[in-house]
């Protein structure tokens, strides 16, 4: 690890002093990628900035008929939460299937969604259930946010405080895990909203997307039956050791139409 | 037999240590003045150095040396030397490339050591590695056997043409070639073993200091074996001799075979440590172990088996190839010939055997012995083609084993690759092991998978090995270069209390308290009286360390040994105390009593008087009760056992499920089962990481290894096994005292072939025959896939 400076601001206003104009700086929520990453001295940030302290990330609140979890609110917390497993347990199973307990007990929904890793889980569930970001400047629907392999709408010193889950009349999640690192080979989330069938892929491709021939189908009829044979436009798909694009396609169908599974179930 | 005696299972007593974080393993040693060691490692695969500038990192604050291959070339320092020479067809010797501990002039494997930075701190050696610049010029590089073997292939060394190291067999062809022409039936098979990267949770690490005032050296290093590096580096490479150097292996945590080799950074930082005058500490990081400790397995083969009508074997021919990396690593020629080759027999008596092989250098990390070291290699081969062979002749593969069975009255068994067996009994494990599978009830079991979607297998292996690789002639004869006996001293105490000193290592089998049982049976002194110290050639008279199974079937038979010297002498004592004659003197439960009266003196008393001669018959014996015995092994030891694998696959996915696994083994007679069943349970675990877990792959074209992580390189996890069902029978080895054989590797070599047998029998009804290693869901669901198409 190179050094440092590290920071451990007490609101969101002081995390903003800190890294504005600073582009050698970097955000550091549950550091799961950051700080394996520097360790490995492939990332030489000048500052840290420590969000863990900042009581404005925190916290998981009903708001009318969606769920606003902070963005500081770790992956078991999200797991563990009765309001979660109330409303969208769906999400609660998501975020108990992330990594490790280890990786459940420091990680947070902010630092996986900013970092958008491709394999993560959480962009599926941000995507499938048609959330709303919420930074320190403006609020990002889920459809504009996911752009590429590590690629965001964030600007570099925007700040994530939460994310707005509307509460679906039904959602399911299904993960095919690589089973080294646990992250997602495919995870589909598939949702039944106010605003129609959503289906949303993570692991598969450069980052989170949704795929239309699938929410088309269940909105005709929400059943795995309806996505029998179905074939949908695959964007550039992974290709790895782990699992080729083919394969992937393939489990792309098989975990939505579990996902359909766990939600009617 | 006392309560903590043989055959109880007593608590490890160096758990204590373990599971409060009290343990002291290399890393955790500070020496005063210490400096860091950070190696420069080469990033490709094939390379020249055209030249190294160090100056900018040589000048950076709280840096006190950059060594590279030319500085310790021009202070004389030799090779790291191979441990086992293997005469080829025609008696040509193999060919044996030197092996500098940093690289003087080519670099051949991405990890290769280049350079060290030597500093102050861990945080400063690294920031000057980055200030180092390495001119290298690319070569072409070859990563895989195919490759390796391909007509135009580069060569990985000028000297190696073909990039053959050995080209070597065992065998009777002639013999064999008869078999095939009288078979009724050839089943045939090409199998490749996967290469596996061993993952120690322990990495390797290293201190060297030298005292100047004495001129003396220690190396504190995290081996399995330290009295073997001791000879080796001091010998081979430094130029030290045994007097001056001390070699300290402190526990260590897990070696799998991957801490028997003497290693470039042990050399380097003792070397170093002179240079500088001051200690010198290196520590791997996980990454580095992915790249420098030498990997497992790698073979890919050709085999045949001919067959009679009724299913009798008739013979068996072999082709294998062998990755053995880009140098030869302390053992790895032995490893696919003489601890692969001899197993082909397996438990079957197959009249004729022939087996070539050949060891093919590669630009890889070196390959050498990994839990099991050849026999995994031969038992998956063969228990493949077992199973095929009963597929194709539709001859049931439990039937068709017992058929080929050594009988159990047929010991000694002479095989036709060398070995002869001294006993076992493979139908009674077999027995035992389909009774607790409940293998009857598997159609059933298959049916209610079936309702469930599922595909289900099953599969076994009747496996055997090879432990305590023996005599030490024989060995010799074979291209050994080293002996293979152990030493053992059993020191009593003046008060009673024992101090036994043995030359094999504990890094996780749990000697400390199965040693101590063979004390407390031999000499009832209480179990918490006694202390095993090991790992450290200051301390331990001689020793050969541990690998190949071989600690109680060697390392204990030493201890026995030096046991029965300390109970005769004690006898001696006792009968002056008692005024009896020695022959009259019975040693029992920790009293030595004249045979059929009450006098008697316990053990302590006996022990004290030796150190306390007043009343001793000091004209006849020496005061003291300490005794060394050495004790070098008639034959190999042959444990062998039975593996059952039930196995389900999703149809959907291909991900294989192990829904249950027995294991039914024949380790001789067994000292501490629960420590036994740990070594089974481990070794199932890692043998099932090869069947579905475990994959090295290297980038074919840039030489680099693409699974350098734990994130892509899966080892199990707990949640990949079942519970294990374990049980043993046992037939005593025939040549030692205890009748013990060794549990260390079995599990590995057994469960591979039983798990993969399963996966293919869930599969059989898609025409599929064979699955690679390991077998991942893409792999399962192509060939469910294919077949379907």
């Amino acid at each position: 690890m190179y050094e440092f400076d590290y920071h451990r601001p007490r609101t969101l206003g002081e995390a903003r002093d800190l890294i504005a104009g600073n582009e050698e700086a970097k955000l550091l929520a549950g550091g799961m990628t950051l700080l394996p990453t520097m360790k490995l001295r492939l990332a030489r940030p000048s500052d840290l900035v420590d969000l863990g302290d900042i009581d404005e990330l925190q916290g998981i609140a009903i708001d009318g008929n969606a769920l606003e979890i902070g963005a500081a609110v770790r992956h078991a917390d999200v797991a563990g939460s009765a309001d979660v497993q109330r409303l969208i347990p769906a999400l609660a199973f998501l975020a108990g299937q992330i990594g490790d307990p280890q990786v459940r007990n420091r990680g947070t929904l902010g630092g996986s969604i900013a970092n958008s890793d491709p394999a993560a889980d959480y962009p599926a569930a941000v995507l499938g259930l048609g959330a709303s970001i919420r930074t320190d400047r403006r609020e990002i629907p889920a459809d504009d946010y996911f752009l590429g392999m590590f690629e965001t709408a964030l600007e570099p010193d925007e700040i994530v405080r939460s994310v707005r889950f509307p509460v679906p009349k039904r959602a399911g999640y299904a993960k095919f895990p690589n089973p080294a690192s646990r992250y997602a080979i495919v995870g589909v989330m598939v949702a039944e909203t106010g605003g129609g069938v959503r289906v949303a892929v993570t692991g598969a491709g450069p980052c989170a997307f949704r795929v239309t021939a699938f929410e088309d189908a269940l909105k005709a009829d929400f059943s795995a039956a309806a996505l029998d044979g179905l074939d949908f436009d695959a964007p550039d798909l992974n290709s790895d050791l782990h699992a080729s694009a083919e394969y992937r396609v393939h489990l792309v169908g098989v975990m939505a139409k579990r996902a359909v599974q766990a939600a009617s179930g | 037999m006392t309560s903590n005696g043989i055959g109880a299972p007593v608590r490890r007593k160096e758990d204590r240590r373990f599971i409060t974080g009290s343990g002291r393993y290399t890393d955790d040693i500070d020496r005063p003045g210490q400096l860091y060691a950070h190696i420069i490692r080469s990033p490709l695969p094939h390379a020249r150095i055209k030249s190294i500038d160090a100056n900018d990192a040589r000048s950076l604050g709280g840096v006190v040396a950059v060594f590279t291959g030319r500085d310790m070339a021009d202070d004389g320092v030799g090779g790291l030397p191979c441990g086992w020479g293997i005469t080829g067809k025609h008696g040509a010797p193999m060919i044996e490339p030197g092996h500098p501990p940093l690289a003087t002039d080519t670099v051949r494997y991405v990890g290769d050591q280049v350079a060290v930075v030597l500093a102050e701190s861990r945080a400063i050696a690294r920031d000057a590695a980055e200030l180092i610049e390495v001119d290298f010029e690319e070569l072409p590089a070859v990563t895989s056997i195919e490759t390796a073997t391909a007509g135009d292939a580069p060569l990985v060394w000028p000297e190696a043409p073909g990039n053959i190291c050995f080209d070597w067999e065992i065998g009777d062809a002639a013999a064999v070639q008869k078999a095939f022409a009288e078979a009724a039936h050839v089943t045939t098979i090409d199998i490749v073993n996967s290469r596996l990267i061993p993952n120690a949770i322990e990495p390797r690490a290293a201190i060297g200091e030298y005292d100047a005032g004495h001129d003396e050296y220690t190396l504190y290093t995290t081996s399995q074996n330290p009295h073997v590096i001791r000879l080796l580096m001091g010998a081979f490479v430094l130029n030290i001799p045994e007097h001056k150097l001390r070699v300290v292996a402190p526990d260590v945590g897990g070696g799998f075979g991957s801490k028997i080799f003497h290693y470039a950074e042990e050399a380097i930082v003792t070397w170093a440590s002179k240079r500088v005058n001051r200690p010198v500490k290196w520590t791997a990081d996980r990454s580095e172990s992915f790249m420098s400790d030498a990997h497992g397995r790698d073979h890919v083969t050709h085999a045949e088996l001919a067959l009679s009508k009724d299913g009798d074997f008739l013979g068996l021919s072999v082709r294998t190839r062998a990755n053995l990396g880009a140098y030869l690593s302390t053992f790895g020629p032995s490893v696919p010939t003489y601890l692969y080759a001899t197993l082909l027999a397996g438990t079957y008596k197959t009249p004729a055997i022939h087996a070539e092989v050949k060891g093919i250098f590669t630009n890889t990390v070196p390959v050498d012995a990994y839990r099991g070291a050849g026999r995994p290699e031969a038992s998956y081969l063969l228990e493949r083609l077992v199973d095929r062979a009963a597929r194709e002749t539709g001859i049931d593969p439990i039937q068709l084993r017992r058929r080929n069975f050594i009988p159990a009255d047929g010991f000694p068994y002479q095989t036709p690759v060398a070995l002869e067996y001294d006993s076992g009994d493979y139908g009674t494990c077999l027995d035992k092991a389909l009774e607790l599978a409940d293998y009857g009830g598997f159609v059933k079991r298959r049916k209610d998978a079936e309702a469930r979607g599922k595909l289900r297998g099953i599969g076994l292996s009747t496996y055997i090995e090879a432990c305590g690789i023996a005599p030490s002639n024989v060995a010799g004869q074979l291209g050994a270069r080293a002996g293979l006996y152990e030493a053992g001293t059993i020191r009593v105490n003046p008060t009673g209390s024992v101090t036994v000193l043995t030359g094999s290592h504990s890094h996780g089998q749990g000697h400390e308290t199965t040693f101590a049982q063979l004390v407390t049976e031999a000499l009832g002194v209480d179990i918490d009286s006694i202390e095993v110290v090991h790992g450290d050639t200051g301390k331990i008279p001689f020793g050969m360390g541990t690998y190949g199974s071989r600690s109680l079937a060697v390392g204990g038979m030493a201890l026995m040994a030096a046991l029965e010297k300390i109970k005769t002498k004690s006898k001696k004592i006792a009968a002056h105390l008692l005024e009896a004659s020695d022959a009259d003197i019975e040693f029992e439960n920790g009293r030595l009593s004249v045979a059929g009266t009450d006098r008697s003196v316990a053990f302590g008393e006996v022990a004290m008087a030796a150190y306390v001669p007043h009343n001793y018959p000091l004209d006849i014996l020496e005061p003291g009760l300490e005794e060394t015995a050495f004790y070098d092994p008639k034959n190999f030891t042959f444990p062998a056992g039975c593996h059952v694998c039930e196995i389900e696959i999703d149809p959907d996915t291909g991900v294989v499920d192990v829904v249950s696994f027995v294991a039914a083994d024949d380790f001789g007679r067994i000292i501490n089962p629960m420590i036994v069943e740990g070594q089974v349970h481990g070794g199932v675990a890692q043998g099932i990481g090869q069947a579905l877990y475990e994959q090295c792959v290297f980038d074919a074209d840039s030489g680099q290894l693409l699974t350098g992580t734990l994130m892509d390189y899966c080892l199990p996890k707990a949640d990949h096994l079942p519970d294990f069902s374990v049980t043993t029978n046992v037939t005593l080895c025939a040549h030692n005292v205890l009748g013990v054989k060794g549990c260390g590797e079995a599990g590995t070599i057994g469960a591979t072939p039983a798990v993969i047998n399963a996966v293919v029998d869930a599969l059989s009804e898609f025409g599929v025959n064979d699955i690679a290693l390991p077998a991942t869901p893409e792999r399962v669901w192509r060939a469910i896939h294919s077949a379907a198409a």
